[in-house]
């Protein structure tokens, strides 16, 4: 008795291991034949030493409005997902241009706005954003770099084309879960990897530094890089220990933190210490309460000054939330071919903006038909699936939209790609998305892999944690099968 | 056989080389440093003394309703819970008292209570950690959060509270093998040995609040089972076997818990291991103190090392030891306002706020 004793159904979908017809792709062949071999029994128990491993190590997320067990682990799925290299490789051309575009797209925006002029994105967008921080023009960042840290969420349709659904440019996370369930991997399959050629993720946290020291104010030789979080309560605290102690930074919170004279200083037991370059986990909106929302106690009062005068250098740079809103997401392939007259190597998908008049129409008269999202909400909150909604939810969001269409898109449902999955005793598909992370300093580098999450609920589409997610291991190999 | 010389206590004039730039801790860093430590050391203390007076109730059966109230009543006085104890239960038995000291979240001096404030501090710097240390912290809490009284009753209390000394022995040494000799270590260890020192005090402060059944028990079976218990509570009893072998007597307890060179929890040893750690903490290099948490240190180790047992008994055992509590805890407010700048606790706002991003 092994997993692949009961029948799999690959389904009217795009399957990650199995091709139509039922055969094994090539490159989970050989992961094939060893889970083949692997006894139920034995897997099982991998499984729960996995899981045993995550709870004690604390490889956590914290639930909100959970008084009891706050914490748990990000269910994670021993079945790897596995990207052959070549299909990697456009990828990774792919990514590159874009974060490319969109660094170029957030300089123009902040200075000349030639694009606004050129009429290529409409004025009325950028302004309306919510994100755009007009306190912000003419400010030049170190290197022109905006976004340093990326996190682009990658789909695959029904054939099996990958899609950019999101670009995540303000504080992308779930970096530390791919690094963590790599390891969780090799500890269940340590003979798997070295027959399998998987391309390492673990450089990732030494890029990072890298990326942050290259941005760091010229006048030290040894800069002092700090990880700004929110604190012990954000749901992404173990991430921000995590990647502080991997590149042996200090973690602090607001309150560590003081400004003199547009300096930033870290109190330390034996006194102030000056702060060069700041990996901030927090939002613009709360990071200086002298300039965004004056209620936020997380932030430091002069931060924002500190970084005008070229004191303090922030990864990623304020106001980089315009570019990755819903709405200016529809233009990204017109941003790409205007700044670097290429075609998009990875398209969009389909998408209709609530405030165009046409647009409008359609999405109003075919709703039901359709993924319904808010501009600016995360964590696959403030979303309407169309086809799996009720009457009520449909009629809700129609009135939303109705009243407020600059605050909605709308885009063609996409039948997203499925892995083979252990849920309940046996292998079912279930569908799947990929995040890799781009890091910008003096190069722009793609760490081979990524966060996979699936979706656990037997037909659901929500991938996010927060709503019944959980994440495979992802593999990009180094040759090709 | 001679015993080797032995060397009184570390030396207290041992001066610290100035610090590395490299060291620099944050301030909220070191609190947390601080207080993971003392709530380790203080859950282990709690275990002990619970187990210790399980057990000689166990061994005196006889002991009547009246005697066994009392004898609780005499724990919860000496650890200062009698009013919070008394406000959440009816009685005080080994049950009720079991549930109060190890898993009941209202008394913030339960077991549990102390672990999950050890581990919320190590979580807030985990970075600053070893994994081992933190794992170690985190396995122990995963433990107390699967266990309730009646299992530990179904189970027999001596497992239970030999895996959560064991733990916390574990972590100790573990702090020991896997953590750098830095800043942060000095804090880590004038935490845990204020606590220590603390408890031991108490500990022989409970055989204060033990009314004897009867004056003609006094030396007799009972006694000599409470002073051994007492012993066992802080861990002694082999230690002081080793130094009067002949028997048990009340004085030379107090005597050796309060005045030991070498037994690592007597108060003693404890401050002076408090003046050392504090003296690096605080930069103090000179002979005569400079700040006022150095001096109250300074004075409390010179008392310790000069008074004799009659002095203290014809003093008052009792008050002698309410007083070591208090310069403790003085000396160890001080240090923490020397060297933060604010309190470590989140307030509800805050963690909302936290929440939000």
């Amino acid at each position: 008795m092994s997993l692949l004793s009961n029948p799999y159904d690959p389904g009217d979908f795009f399957d990650e291991m199995y091709a139509a017809g039922g055969d094994v792709r090539p490159h989970y062949r050989s992961l094939v034949e060893r889970l083949g071999t692997l006894p139920l029994p034995e897997f099982e128990r991998r499984r729960a030493a996995v899981d045993l491993a995550f709870l004690r190590r604390g490889v956590t997320f914290t639930v909100y409005n959970d008084s009891e067990g706050t914490e748990r682990i990000f269910p994670f799925d021993l079945i790897p997902r596995i990207i052959p290299s070549r299909e990697w490789s456009r990828l990774e051309a792919g990514l590159i241009q874009r974060i490319t575009a969109l660094n170029l797209f957030l300089h123009d925006l902040y200075h000349d706005q030639k694009i606004l002029k050129d009429n290529v994105v409409p004025a009325a967008q950028i302004l309306s954003a919510r994100h755009f921080r007009r306190e912000f023009m003419n400010f030049g960042v170190p290197h022109d770099i905006y976004v340093h840290i990326c996190g682009t969420d990658l789909i695959r349709d029904r054939d099996g084309s990958y899609l950019v659904l999101e670009d995540n440019l303000r504080c992308p996370s779930g970096v530390s879960y791919m690094i963590e369930n790599r390891s969780a991997m090799r500890r269940a399959f340590p003979n798997l990897f070295q027959s399998y050629g998987v391309r390492p993720v673990e450089g990732y946290s030494e890029l990072l530094l890298k990326s942050l020291l290259h941005i760091a104010p010229d006048r030290s030789d040894k800069p002092n890089v700090v990880l700004l979080t929110p604190g012990v309560y954000n749901s992404a605290y173990f991430e921000h220990c995590f990647l502080a102690r991997q590149m042996g930074i200090p973690i602090v919170e607001g309150r560590d933190l003081l400004v003199q004279d547009t300096r930033v200083y870290m109190r330390t037991t034996s006194g102030l210490l000056p702060v060069d370059v700041i990996y901030r986990r927090i939002d613009d909106d709360f990071l200086d309460p002298a300039v965004f929302r004056p209620d936020s106690m997380l932030g430091v009062p002069g931060l924002v000054a500190s970084y005008r005068a070229g004191n303090v250098a922030l990864a990623n740079s304020i106001g980089t939330g315009v570019a990755d809103d819903k709405v200016i997401y529809a233009y990204i392939p017109k941003v790409i071919k205007y700044y670097l007259d290429q075609d998009p190597i990875l398209p969009n998908v389909a998408t209709y903006l609530a405030s165009e008049p046409a647009d409008r129409k359609f999405i109003l008269e075919n709703i039901a038909k359709l993924v319904v999202k808010s501009a600016n909400e995360a964590g696959g909150y403030g979303m309407l699936i169309g086809p799996a909604a009720t009457k009520e939810e449909v009629a809700d969001f129609r009135a939303k939209v109705a009243a407020n269409p600059r605050n909605f898109i709308a885009q063609d449902p996409i039948m997203l790609s499925r892995s083979p999955t252990w849920c309940d005793n046996r292998l079912e598909g279930r569908h799947i998305d990929l995040r890799p992370y781009v890091l910008c300093g003096e190069k722009t580098v793609v760490t081979p892999g990524g966060l996979t999450r699936v979706a656990l609920r037997k037909g659901s589409l929500v991938v996010n944690s927060s709503q019944g997610g959980g994440s495979k291991d992802t593999w990009v190999l180094a040759d090709e099968k | 056989m001679t015993a080797p010389a032995r060397k009184s206590v570390p030396a207290a004039s041992k001066i610290p080389p100035p610090r590395p730039q490299a060291n620099v801790m944050l301030s909220r860093v070191a609190h947390s440093l601080y207080w993971m430590s003392r709530y380790i050391e203080r859950a282990e203390n709690i275990a002990r003394l619970l187990e210790v007076n399980l057990q000689f109730i166990l061994d005196f059966r006889g002991y009547d309703d009246a005697h066994l109230r009392e004898h609780w009543g005499s724990i919860l006085n000496s650890s200062g819970d009698q009013d919070l104890f008394d406000k959440h239960y009816e009685s005080a038995d080994s049950r009720s008292v079991t549930e109060f000291f190890a898993f009941d979240l209202r008394n913030t001096n339960s077991i549990l209570s102390c672990v999950f404030a050890a581990r919320e501090n190590a979580r807030m710097i985990r970075d600053q950690i070893s994994v081992e240390m933190w794992e170690t912290i985190n396995e122990l809490y995963l433990f107390l959060k699967s266990r309730s009284t009646s299992d530990v009753w179904a189970a027999g209390p001596y497992e239970f509270f030999q895996d959560i000394k064991r733990n916390s022995h574990l972590f100790q040494g573990l702090t020991d093998s896997t953590y750098s000799r830095s800043e942060g270590w000095e804090f880590i260890q004038f935490g845990k040995f204020v606590e220590r020192a603390n408890k031991t005090a108490r500990i022989l402060d409970v055989k204060y609040h033990i009314l004897l059944p009867s004056a003609g028990d006094v030396g007799g079976a009972v006694d000599t089972a409470q002073w051994q218990a007492v012993l066992r509570s802080a861990s002694a009893l082999e230690a002081y076997r080793k130094f009067y072998v002949r028997e048990i007597l009340p004085w030379k307890v107090a005597e050796f818990l309060i005045f030991s060179d070498s037994f690592p929890r007597s108060i003693h040893f404890c401050v002076a291991q408090i003046d050392d750690f504090l003296r690096r903490i605080l930069g103090e290099s000179g002979a005569r103190p400079r700040t006022g948490a150095a001096r109250s240190s300074r004075k409390l180790l010179a008392n310790l090392q000069a008074l004799t047992i009659d002095e203290v008994l014809k003093e008052g055992l009792h008050e002698f030891l309410v007083d070591i509590g208090t310069s403790l805890e003085n000396i160890s407010d001080e240090v923490v306002q020397t060297t933060m700048f604010y309190q470590a606790e989140s307030t509800q706002e805050e963690q909302q706020l936290q929440q939000q991003q």
